[in-house]
């Protein structure tokens, strides 16, 4: 009896700095922005008053918002399956004997290093009209030149592109590091078995990764609703609203506008929206995943 | 040491710093400013700050260099509402409204006492001014300030047939001349566009320009009520959306603001609107002879002012504050302001630094450095309400959706205004 209190004791001991960290910088904030979303923001000739909630309904009724979720969405359907696709493909590519693999794995990887800011510098002259990268290879098939951030149509997709192209490297080691942890003796059981390769892959490899999917999957989709440097260096969620992403929101109400208590609902409906997706996650998927 | 007696001593010498400090060391200042044009920008400032110091030994001025206009903004408002601003910012003008309703500035009107102050503060161009007073106060101190102007490339004017010496007068012109030096290789495609006008960033100071030529201000000098579907605004609008998509000389959809200096560089505009602020960059980058002029007129010649004014911080002491204005008023005198124009290609703020000896040989050797501060005369108050961020991004959000064809001129600005509309009414 006396030494189980004195292991948890030691237990909460261990555990507090970490706590410490957690509340002061995760919980805290979270629990302050339910708070405050429920309050008016304060002004300086107007204190702060409890409404009640009246900023949520001021987020059903904005149509600003309605249109940063609808791209948020799009943003998501778009960068996770492509990304884990080509995640999948380069680590497949480079798990085998290449000539040069270490330089191709280098090189996949290269973009998850760069930081996002110079990325999308980088990136912003690419898509350039005329001159830029994207348009003179256009211009050598005939094609006109091409708008890509300046039109509706194609800036939301032009950012997609950018951020596929940063992820898929970084989920690529994860499934690098799966790959090398599958017994070989499970290829060589399939070759004797005169498995094709495709074969080997769909009814071996992948069930075999699945946790590693999984993991990258609940990344992907935190990803998808966190990213938001690009955005800022390459269009300000322009033009008219077309590449504007839920975050993004969130510090122009925040941080521009200083409608705090607004941005907290915000901030508030986007974290109910990421736990349903990681309760959904663990809770359904996870029973289907297969542990080796 | 052990760590218990290191942090006893840290702690006590910590506590004989402070006083004296209090006692009698200079005053410390620090001074946030941002950077939106070319050069090296903060090297400059830097040493700005060490000849204050060394000038005035009892006030020491850090400066900090805080991002954009934008992020410069968020810092001092954050650090304000934290309690521990810094005693000098330099914001853009038109935050002018927003610092005084989070009752972050005071006005610089206190420290105005004797006549040679006096003279100092109405020694500023009138169009400055506009932006940096209202209700009676004035809450800023014009620095680097703007305004649009038109820059021409003289060898693309030649080719095309054109006077290379002559800018377009007016509007007419100035699309008969873009027409002109749009030219398209043999499968039709665009090498070079005539002219360029760019929507991202700040399309509403564009925008702005344009109604202005056309007889129409975007809202009152109150801050409080916008006009943006006045008709000289669709006027200035619809000009903009023809210019590319009827005429076909303008590059289609919303063009980047960033890059636009680099298209002119590149040749893939002729003509291009932009700050005078990017004067030294265009002098130092351009591979052409190259001309500035005073933007088109319309009805009237106009553009706005644009930039950054001083201003001075509510939560501090008042030393600290007495010495940012000290800081504040060297930085505009004469002698500074000239050179600080010559060095990025922002205005001068007042006449006399332009009476100054090395700003008439510098405009002797470089002319365009003058088309600027001749424009201002034709000037008018940036587009400034109060939620100026809101407001201006109503505008900007529907500007772009009638460029990029989504909503036609009139809707986009009826939609504009009514949103301006529903934010401002609390504040008539």
């Amino acid at each position: 009896m006396k030494k189980s209190h004195s292991d948890a004791l030691i237990g909460w001991g261990l555990m507090a700095p970490a706590m410490l960290f957690l509340i002061a910088f995760t919980h805290w904030p979270a629990i302050a922005s339910i708070i405050e979303s429920v309050y008016s923001t304060p002004r300086a000739r107007r204190p702060s008053s409890f409404v009640g909630l009246d900023n949520y309904e001021q987020i059903l009724a904005d149509p600003v918002f309605w249109q940063s979720f609808t791209n948020n969405l799009w943003f998501a359907v778009g960068t996770i399956p492509a990304s884990i696709f080509l995640a999948i493909l380069m680590a497949l590519w480079v798990n085998d004997r290449i000539p040069g693999r270490t330089f191709a794995r280098m090189a996949y990887f290269t973009p998850t290093v760069l930081p996002m800011i110079a990325v999308a510098n980088i990136w912003l002259f690419f898509f350039t009209p005329q001159y830029g990268l994207l348009d003179q290879v256009m211009g050598l098939i005939g094609r006109p030149a091409t708008n890509w951030l300046g039109t509706k149509d194609t800036a939301l997709w032009a950012v997609i592109m950018v951020a596929v192209w940063k992820e898929a490297g970084f989920f690529m080691i994860f499934y690098l590091a799966a790959l090398q942890g599958i017994s070989p003796v499970l290829a060589e059981a399939a070759s004797l078995e005169g498995a094709s390769r495709w074969t080997f892959f769909r009814r071996v490899q992948f069930p075999l990764l699945m946790p590693t999917t999984l993991f990258v999957l609940i990344n992907a989709v935190i990803n998808a609703f966190r990213m938001v440097d690009h955005i800022i260096v390459m269009t300000r969620g322009g033009p008219d609203n077309a590449t504007s992403l839920l975050l993004f929101y969130i510090y122009q109400v925040g941080f521009n506008f200083w409608d705090t208590a607004y941005a907290a609902a915000l901030t508030v409906f986007m974290l109910v929206l990421l736990a349903g997706a990681a309760a959904i996650q663990y809770g359904w998927l996870e029973r289907k995943v297969h542990y080796s | 040491m052990d760590r218990r007696r290191f942090l006893v001593a840290t702690a006590a010498s910590a506590a004989l710093v402070r006083p004296s400090l209090a006692q009698g060391g200079p005053v410390k200042i620090s001074f946030f400013y941002p950077i939106a044009v070319g050069g090296a920008v903060t090297r400059l400032v830097d040493n700005l700050a060490k000849e204050f110091n060394r000038l005035n030994p009892d006030v020491e001025v850090t400066p900090v260099y805080a991002g954009t206009y934008q992020e410069t903004l968020v810092k001092v408002v954050t650090a304000h509402k934290s309690g521990t601003p810094p005693a000098l910012s330099c914001l853009l003008s038109t935050d002018m409204f927003t610092m005084i309703d989070d009752d972050a500035v005071i006005p610089i009107d206190g420290f105005v006492k004797t006549p040679a102050d006096k003279a100092w503060l109405s020694s500023f161009f009138p169009a400055f001014m506009a932006n940096s007073q209202t209700g009676g106060k004035t809450w800023g101190i014009p620095f680097q300030r703007s305004t649009i102007v038109l820059y021409w490339n003289k060898e693309a004017f030649r080719e095309a047939g054109l006077d290379p010496e002559k800018a377009p007068a007016n509007w007419d012109e100035h699309l008969a001349f873009a027409q002109k030096l749009t030219k398209r290789d043999a499968s039709g495609n665009v090498t070079q566009w005539g002219t360029q006008i760019p929507s991202t960033g700040f399309p509403y100071w564009l925008l702005q320009a344009l109604a202005l030529q056309a007889g129409d201000v975007l809202a009152n000098s109150a801050g409080n009520r916008t006009t943006f579907n006045a008709p000289g605004v669709a006027a200035g609008l619809q000009y903009w959306l023809d210019l590319g998509q009827k005429h076909k000389a303008h590059a289609p959809g919303i063009v980047e603001w960033g890059t636009t200096p680099k298209d002119f560089f590149e040749r893939k505009t002729a003509m291009m609107w932009t700050t005078t602020g990017n004067l030294s960059n265009v002098r130092a980058n351009a591979k052409f002879p190259f001309g500035v002029a005073m933007l088109p007129e319309q009805k009237r010649r106009g553009s706005p002012t644009g930039g950054g004014n001083l201003m001075i911080s509510k939560k501090v002491s008042p030393e600290q504050q007495q010495a940012a204005f000290r800081f504040a008023r060297w930085l505009t005198e004469p002698e500074i302001a000239a050179q600080w124009s010559i060095d990025t290609g922002y205005v001068a703020v007042s006449p006399a630094a332009y009476d100054t000896a090395r700003m008439k040989s510098y405009a002797q050797e470089f002319p365009p450095a003058l088309v600027a501060r001749d424009q201002l005369e034709h000037a008018t108050a940036e587009l400034s309400t109060h939620e100026n961020q809101r407001v201006t991004k109503a505008l900007t959000d529907n500007v772009q959706a009638a460029l990029s064809g989504s909503k036609t001129v009139q809707a986009a600005l009826n939609d504009a205004q009514t949103e301006a509309e529903r934010i401002l009414r609390p504040y008539r």
